[in-house]
């Protein structure tokens, strides 16, 4: 059998039809006080979040960013067919024990901090191609249980470079459907979306994500407008998912060497990684982490997408693919970052 | 085949060092001027503290290597308590390598991971995290100080014949 | 009063040192990718090496705890006890490096522990 529904090298069309029907976000304290801060559901004034430690912390902010994307939803915990999520931890922690208490039909995702998208991309694909009817998809990341899993303790006295980045405390979620919202609503489709390549540029700075992740970014934009046959102002945004304020300028600088106009670049692309935070939060080169692309969508994104304010988003969230031991190894960074492009109809 | 490993090995690392200066461009250097500033100046009150007290402590007539410990216990256990009650981090945030190259950093470096782990247990937690940072430090320290131990007793044993 | 300003200059000169090495590990962290542990390590086996070359007494003779406190100091404590001990034997050569530093080792580890026991990590600053 073809691949009917296959566009070009890398890339995929949903013309079944897959809606965004509900979404929800938990965010940490310092996420909360940012200028996106009244977009977010639930903004945590302690991010131990009443838990024992903070990996249940991150583990109940996720669960209660899921429940609030299937209360939005107008749907029931039973509804739900498939649940996609993922986050930065050993052997998934935090979802697979949001998983525990959901008792729904539950894959595992890991895709570093590109895991947001991977979950879209993947739950489109079940609602397109009839595998399921609702599925919830989402990913998260928590501050205190990245750090002390990648890098130093959190009360350990050090320095923090200019282009290191901070870890968003944060969960997003989405239900996508295979039944249009009712009339009234806004209705937001996925339509398209591109699966990215592992591109490994080299950079073997721990501080250095936004760098790394930079070329994954621009290859999977760059394949994605080739393959759909679209200019970069087709979309009124196109969003990456964590690159910082220095992988944002990288980005731009490597688009406009690839022939993009610089002008209509500058215009229509961004980062979450820069809207998170402002810059005297002490946030350095911005956000990072599943959860930053996460709550940005499901928070900001999807709210100006249903009140119209923007159209056509191609969100594409970026994960740097290290382990714990892949730098000790003296392993360079691999970067990935996959698209999704979501239109309202 | 083996060749266009090497091949593709070789192509990565250039294009790694291409794209490593390419990125600094867009990289802000750090404020070496005043982190550098701060650290000599923080560094050398803590240094000049601990000088004045050892000499009180000798004055009092305590030996010289008697002084140095109750110093060197003082600096740690203070250290320690400022990293248990959160304020450690912060003094480092502004005063750098100030307050991590003097003994103190030694001394935060065992706290903090292991204040981490509680949840872990007050044996694998606690008990093995106090060692992620200073485990190295001790291993590295000790291998090498017994080696000059043994390099000055071979040294004395030839000498001595 | 020139046992005075000898007595000031002796502050001063602790002053200098300690500063300095905090100084050169500043620089370390800020212009190279080394990770703290890693820093820690070059500045204590550096302590050790300076020590049993010879270098490093005097610069403890000039700067006193100038010179101690900072890490290098650490490592010419073992390496100084080891040095000791190596004038009086084999065992005594191996064991000199943590006679020579037991105390500080002791109280960090049983204090460092204790500390970990009773308090709790925090989240850093919100703001």
């Amino acid at each position: 059998m073809m691949a009917l529904k296959k566009i070009g090298s890398q890339s995929m069309l949903f013309p079944s039809g897959a809606w965004i029907r509900g979404r929800g976000t938990v965010v940490g304290k310092k996420e909360g006080s940012g200028p996106l801060g009244s977009c977010f559901d639930i903004v945590l004034q302690d991010d131990m979040y009443g838990e024992k430690s903070w990996e249940k912390a991150e583990s109940k902010m996720l669960k209660d960013a899921m429940m609030k994307a299937v209360q939005r939803a107008g749907l029931e915990k039973e509804n739900i067919d498939v649940m996609l999520s993922g986050d930065l931890l050993n052997q998934l922690m935090s979802s697979s024990f949001m998983a525990r208490d959901m008792h729904i039909p539950f894959l595992g995702l890991y895709g570093a901090c590109s895991t947001m998208t991977e979950s879209l991309v993947l739950g489109s694909i079940l609602i397109d191609g009839g595998f399921a009817e609702n599925v919830l998809a989402g990913a998260s990341s928590h501050f205190c249980t990245a750090e002390r899993q990648f890098r130093l303790p959190v009360e350990h006295g050090n320095q923090r470079p200019p282009s290191a980045q901070w870890t968003a405390t944060a969960a997003g979620a989405v239900v996508i459907s295979g039944q249009p919202p009712g009339p009234g609503i806004p209705r937001i489709r996925a339509e398209a979306a591109t699966i990215g390549r592992v591109i490994d540029a080299g950079i073997k700075d721990a501080n250095q994500m936004g760098a790394a992740m930079a070329p994954a970014a621009v290859d999977t934009l760059l394949n994605h407008l080739q393959d759909t046959g679209r200019g970069i102002d087709y979309y009124d945004l196109v969003v990456s998912g964590d690159l910082g304020f220095i992988g944002r300028e990288i980005v731009m600088d490597l688009l406009v060497d690839a022939g993009l106009p610089s002008a209509k670049v500058r215009e229509r692309y961004d980062d979450c990684g820069t809207m998170l935070y402002t810059k005297d939060q002490d946030v350095h080169s911005g956000g990072s982490g599943c959860g930053c692309s996460a709550s940005v969508f499901a928070g900001h994104l999807l709210q100006r997408m249903e009140q119209g304010e923007l159209k056509k988003v191609l969100l594409m969230s970026t994960g740097a693919m290290l382990s714990v031991i892949s730098p000790l190894q003296g392993e360079s960074i691999p970067g990935i970052a996959h698209a999704i492009s979501l239109e309202v109809e | 085949m083996k060749d266009s490993d090497e091949k593709e090995k070789k192509l990565r690392k250039d294009i790694g060092k291409a794209y490593g200066d390419y990125v600094k461009q867009f990289t802000p250097s750090p404020a070496y001027v005043s982190n550098g500033i701060k650290a000599f100046l923080v560094g050398g009150l803590i240094c000049t503290a601990a000088f004045w007290l050892q000499k009180r402590l000798q004055d009092g007539g305590m030996s010289e290597t008697d002084a140095g410990a109750f110093v060197t216990i003082l600096l740690v256990v203070s250290a320690q308590l400022l990293t248990g009650l959160g304020v450690f981090d912060s003094l480092a945030k502004f005063a750098g390598a100030g307050v991590i190259v003097p003994i103190t950093g030694f001394a935060n470096s065992m706290v903090a991971p292991a204040i981490e782990y509680k949840k872990e247990g007050p044996v694998l937690g606690v008990g093995s995290k106090l060692f992620t940072v200073a485990g190295p430090v001790l291993v590295c320290g000790i291998s090498a100080a017994v080696a000059v131990g043994l390099i000055y007793w071979m040294i004395g044993r030839i000498q001595g014949v | 009063m020139e046992g005075i300003l000898n007595g000031l200059m002796d502050y001063v000169w602790a002053f200098v040192i300690g500063g300095g090495f905090c100084l050169i590990g500043q620089i370390l962290m800020d212009a190279t990718t080394l990770t703290a542990p890693r820093i820690l390590v070059i500045f204590v086996v550096s302590g050790v090496i300076l020590q049993a070359v010879g270098l490093y007494e005097p610069l403890v003779k000039l700067a006193g705890n100038g010179a101690t406190v900072p890490l290098p100091g650490f490592g010419y404590n073992l390496a100084k006890g080891a040095m000791e001990g190596a004038e009086k034997g084999f065992l005594e050569a191996i064991m000199g490096p943590l006679k020579a530093t037991s105390a500080g080792i002791a109280v960090a580890i049983a204090f460092g522990y204790v500390i970990s026991l009773i308090f709790t990590p925090k989240s850093p600053k919100g703001n």
